[in-house]
């Protein structure tokens, strides 16, 4: 592979190159190898055999393309950039921009009005409340659920494993359904929960419930990825240190899943922050009550209440765009420190 | 700080990962279970720690049995194969990590960290997560964390195996000037068997989850209980031979034996360097290949009626004089064992 053809003789090379002047070997300079490493043990890395690798090669003339294809390749490059960054541009950036537009032009005041009156109010608070829930309870419960899922062995794992993924395929709309057939008027649990007058159904419980459902997944997933990538060799670690099984999670675990539990809770948060489905089908979006800022935009655009529908999605908008940008940074954050940490 | 190790037998589904095993540790003694990979050694290790629950069997720590004691209160410390260090500490937080979970004072804490890291040769290196340092430091850092705790016992799990092969070297020197200054009684696992007898006192042979022979590296090497241990320690000649009159005969060679019964077959093992060649046109042998390696000439042959036979000799040894392919030579046999043929 590394020797020098002349195009003399050569008939691969007349065959490919045709348009290339004939009687011109054609030498091309290869990029150098890559370098040694130079840092860390480079346990992971693939060893690099003869120190001193050339760092010139002489390539055969077959290898550089002709002329005209690198134009077609380049015209074709671009045509396929050109179509990704048009359909982005139709499908991603122009309603976003038009929401943002409509929301001024309706009038930034108008929607605030909307907002700070008490409908708008019970439901921006409604959805900060159920956002709040979620983290909290799946935050917790993530952790755990990851813990048990990937560390420990017990019959029905693979059968639990399996329904944690459930949520994400379900349909939120039948999510909400379910929620209604167990808490629902003549619901199966109706006859336990009537006695005690709590209302779960069209009420603000029923909508924690559907919450807590559709984000199920999020935290669980990402703590129990870190989970299984990380072992239990720290933990053993801990525990030949004298570390008690509480000082081991806090001190060890805990930190160990952080990036993941991160990563899980700006997915829950949004997830929660974005439900429709499933707060509408149980909570009923009954105005000034179980409405949240999701439905409220949605009754708001019903009644042809422009500014007030406009208004919040472009601040539920502005909210999910942090996340994203919050979820960036975790990334960034996570790739810089697994390059820097091949132990 | 002794370890007796009785009967121990652990399983894994139908696999036996160690079958059996009886040993005992004096005090400061630094021991290496030899074996190659897959044969228990670690399990055993694991075992003694406490990080793993043997299915019976018992062990004993300075005559105290601690079957059904937690690791975490054994006192043993412990070194990974692959370090298993806080990532998220720094080297001065991951060597105090023992004393911080037992409420050691962080004056106290500081100074132990202090001593170690110095010992260790890290001094300076404090701040520095794991992630910046070398994998031969980052393997100081996890000896300094598992000695904080000023361990009854130091247990290290094939500690050298994740470095490349100038840094274990170093690291096994300044291992054994190590434990002869701290005196902690040690036992190591590796699969080296150069590595075995530079640095242990003793060397535990361990196969199949069995325990082959213990001995001094002298004795393991000079009198190897099985045939497997002699195979194992070295490159040695195995020659078929039938047991008459008290004495193993392969070819022309005889060698008195024990314990095997009369016109048993028997496998006879010849270290490289227990054979001697010399010219003589009515010798026993057929010289085939002679081969310099350096500083020593390897000499191949074929035994009359017994099969090819190899030794080494020192480059200017005048019993070469003449050795060349197709001389005929007399050999002599300075060492050899016999062992009852299995098959």
């Amino acid at each position: 592979m590394l020797e020098l053809r002349t195009s003399e003789g050569d008939e691969a090379a007349e065959e490919e190159g045709s348009d290339r002047p004939a009687g011109i070997a054609a030498t091309a300079e290869a990029p150098s190898p890559t370098p040694p490493p130079t840092s860390g043990e480079g346990r992971k890395r693939a060893p690099v055999i003869g120190a001193g690798a050339p760092t010139r090669v002489m390539v055969p003339a077959i290898v550089r393309p002709p002329r005209r294809r690198i134009r077609w390749n380049r015209i074709g490059g671009m045509a396929v950039t050109a179509a990704v960054l048009v359909y982005l541009g139709l499908v991603l950036v122009l309603p976003l921009a038009a929401l943002v537009v409509e929301a001024v032009r309706a009038g930034a005041g108008e929607a605030v009005r909307a907002l700070a009156a008490p409908e708008g109010m019970s439901a921006l608070v409604n959805s900060l409340l159920l956002v709040g829930i979620a983290l909290a309870v799946n935050g917790t419960l993530g952790i755990a659920g990851a813990i048990v899922l990937v560390r420990h062995r017990f019959p029905g794992r693979r059968l639990l494993d399996a329904l944690v993924d459930l949520p994400l395929a379900l349909s939120p709309v039948m999510a909400g359904l379910a929620v209604l057939l167990l808490f629902g008027r003549s619901g199966w649990l109706d006859p336990l929960l009537r006695p005690s007058g709590i209302r779960v159904a069209f009420a603000f419980p029923g909508m924690v419930i559907c919450t807590l459902l559709v984000t199920l997944p999020f935290t669980i997933r990402e703590v129990g990825h870190v989970l299984e990538e990380l072992g239990t060799g720290d933990e053993e670690a801990a525990a030949t240190l004298g570390a008690t099984p509480w000082q081991t999670f806090w001190r060890v675990t805990l930190p160990n899943v952080r990036r993941g539990l991160t990563f899980g809770l700006t997915l829950t948060a949004a997830r929660a922050l974005g439900e429709f489905g499933a707060v509408l089908v149980v909570g009923g979006a009954i105005s000034g009550r179980t409405q949240t800022a999701t439905t409220f935009i949605y009754a708001a655009a019903e009644e042809r209440n422009t500014a007030a529908a406009y208004g919040t999605a472009a601040l539920l908008a502005a909210a999910s765009m942090l996340l994203l940008l919050a979820l960036q940074a975790v990334r960034r954050h996570t790739t810089e420190v697994r390059d820097g940490n091949p132990g | 700080m002794g370890i007796r190790v009785e009967h121990l037998n652990k399983r894994f589904g139908s696999f036996v990962a160690v079958d059996d095993v009886t040993f005992e540790v004096a005090s400061g003694e630094l021991v290496a279970l030899l074996g190659p990979s897959g044969g228990g050694k670690s399990t055993i290790l694991r075992i003694i720690a406490g990080l793993e629950q043997a299915d019976s069997g018992s062990v004993h720590l300075d005559g105290e049995a601690v079957d059904h004691v937690h690791a975490r209160e054994r006192r043993v410390g412990f070194v990974f194969q692959h370090y298993a260090l806080f990532r998220h500490l720094t080297v001065q937080e991951n060597v105090e990590f023992g004393l911080r979970v037992q409420g050691v004072a962080a004056p106290e804490r500081r100074a132990r960290a202090d001593e170690l890291l110095r010992i260790v040769g890290l001094h300076g290196f404090e701040g520095r997560l794991p992630s910046q340092l070398s994998g031969g430091q980052r393997q100081r850092v996890a000896l300094a964390r598992a000695l904080a705790p000023r361990p009854r016992l130091l247990l290290l799990d094939e500690p050298f195996a994740a470095v490349d092969a100038k840094v274990r070297e170093e690291l096994r020197h300044w291992l054994r000037r190590l434990h002869d200054e701290v005196h902690v009684t040690s036992l190591f696992v590796t699969h080296d068997q150069a590595e075995a007898f530079a640095l242990a006192d003793r060397v535990l042979l361990i196969q199949g989850g069995r325990l082959e022979q213990a001995g001094t590296p002298a004795e393991v090497l000079d009198e190897p209980a099985t045939e497997f241990v002699a195979r194992f320690v070295g490159e040695v000649n195995t020659l078929d031979a039938v047991v008459r009159g008290g004495r193993a005969h392969a070819g022309a060679l005889q060698v008195p034996v024990e314990g095997i019964a009369e016109g048993t077959p028997a496998r006879l093992v010849i270290r490289g360097y227990d054979l001697k060649f010399w010219l003589s046109d009515a010798g026993v042998a057929t010289v085939r290949r002679v081969l310099p390696l350096g500083d020593r000439v390897r000499v191949e042959a074929e035994l009359d009626g017994a099969g090819p036979l190899f030794a080494q000799f020192p480059r200017r040894s005048s019993l070469l004089h003449g050795v060349e392919p197709g001389a005929r030579i007399a050999v002599e046999v300075t060492h050899a064992r016999a062992y009852a043929a299995h098959n």
